[in-house]
């Protein structure tokens, strides 16, 4: 496969995808068209393994720490996580006004989850895709938080919490009158009211997803970029791009956590009283 | 797509990266760990101190408290060792002093008598001259015959 400029950057850009062909039925996409072709019906294999594999490594990693817990001098595992979870504590504390034992955990569990993920940006951007290349698997992206369908996949999720949330705490006439109520408080203006509330219900979880898929991409495009100069030269740019992700991907894991957070928080907000 | 230089200057530059990380990311993270360690470690050691000195101060309370009662029951018993001899000794000396009063009783009772007695010898003396004078119907010159009458009168 020859390799001009263009093919690089979108071969980089492609995900491994997994679907039906409507012409040659369940495969792996060897080339983009493929991939389009298969619209909707299709998976993001490396999408899926990588944040899976995140996932697993968080869950083991802080179980691995519970069950090793000490209440005397802590280790190096057990204070790590610890200052994960006093970090977080102390955001849910300053940000967080409802009373609902699920959000700390889920504002933990996004946080690390989504900087295990941001953190695989780190790793040069031919290895593990020059790796699977090897043993003939045509495309690899292994950011999940760079695919889309990654960080749509985590908003939506917080998007249903934030609508059952909504309903649990005001009831379904509650959380429509809200809806249609405010911001002016008028029978005449609901129709604008609806409008305006239901746009703005639906931005929380566009903004999420979107925010962190755009920096996370645009991040990996200039890695990419960078990889495109001669060899020698490209340590000039990219170490100094890798030192700046240092700010950039915890800053867009404690985002999106504490966005989570405050919709939550504003899901738990009853106005009629 | 092909493997060429670039994996080698992508490792190029992943290694200035992690030798970064190793200067200047990686020490004051794992400071911040460390001091949060010691302070731990600081706080529960100070608890553990503390719980220990409250220990020894328990222990210490307990056993003056023994020896305070030991003390007291020892002073009580020596009163009353004490209140026991005052008694034996008060005892003792009123043994005495009775002994002493019928002694000197006893002495005066003695006195008496033999003072009643001389008395009584001068009498009958006189008595006896007396009834001597009134028996013989004669004047017996006291005076020859004093030294008759005085030693019939020690012979009483």
């Amino acid at each position: 496969m020859a390799s001009t400029p263009v093919e690089y950057i979108q071969h980089h850009l492609q995900n491994l995808a997994l679907g039906f062909h409507p012409e040659k039925g369940l495969m792996f996409a060897k080339t983009a068209d493929d991939a389009v072709q298969m619209g909707f019906w299709a998976i993001h294999v490396d999408t899926m393994l990588w944040s899976v594999l995140c996932g697993l490594l968080f869950i083991k990693l802080f179980q691995k720490a519970a069950v090793n817990a000490t209440s005397g001098v802590p280790g190096k595992l057990q204070n790590l996580v610890e200052m994960c979870v006093e970090f977080v504590e102390g955001m849910m504390r300053d940000t967080f006004h409802g009373r609902n034992p699920v959000v700390a955990p889920l504002a933990l569990t996004i946080f690390v989850w989504v900087f295990l993920m941001n953190s695989l940006k780190w790793i040069p951007v031919d290895y593990i895709p020059g790796l699977a290349h090897l043993i003939g698997i045509p495309y690899f992206k292994i950011v999940p938080t760079a695919d889309p369908n990654g960080t749509f996949g985590l908003s939506i999720g917080v998007f249903a919490l934030i609508i059952y949330y909504s309903i649990k705490v005001k009831g379904g006439l509650g959380f429509t009158k809200e809806l249609a109520f405010t911001p002016f408080n008028h029978w005449s203006l609901v129709p604008f009211n609806l409008f305006l509330e239901i746009l703005g219900l639906l931005t929380k979880p566009l903004s999420l997803a979107l925010r962190l898929f755009g920096n996370m991409y645009a991040g990996e495009v200039v890695f990419i970029l960078i990889a495109l100069l001669p060899f020698w030269a490209q340590w000039t740019l990219n170490v100094p791009w890798a030192i700046f992700h240092i700010l950039v991907i915890p800053l867009q894991a404690f985002i999106f956590m504490v966005l989570t957070v405050v919709y939550l928080s504003s899901a738990h907000e009853d106005h009629s009283h | 797509m092909n493997i060429n230089l670039t994996l080698f200057g992508q490792t190029i530059a992943f290694a200035i990266f992690v030798w970064f990380c190793m200067k200047n990311v990686w020490p004051p993270i794992t400071q911040a760990m460390q001091e949060r360690q010691k302070k731990i470690a600081e706080g529960l050691d100070a608890a553990g101190r503390a719980q220990n000195d409250l220990k020894l101060a328990q222990e210490k309370v307990s056993n003056t408290l023994k020896e305070t009662k030991e003390q007291a029951t020892q002073i009580i018993e020596q009163a009353n060792k004490h209140a026991n001899t005052i008694i034996e000794e008060a005892k003792e000396q009123a043994r005495i002093e009775g002994e002493r009063l019928i002694a000197s009783a006893k002495a005066e009772i003695e006195q008496e008598v033999n003072r009643a007695r001389d008395q009584l010898r001068s009498q009958v003396a006189a008595l006896a001259i007396q009834g001597a004078e009134q028996i013989l119907q004669s004047q017996v010159d006291a005076q020859v015959h004093n030294g008759l009458v005085e030693k019939l009168a020690s012979q009483l």
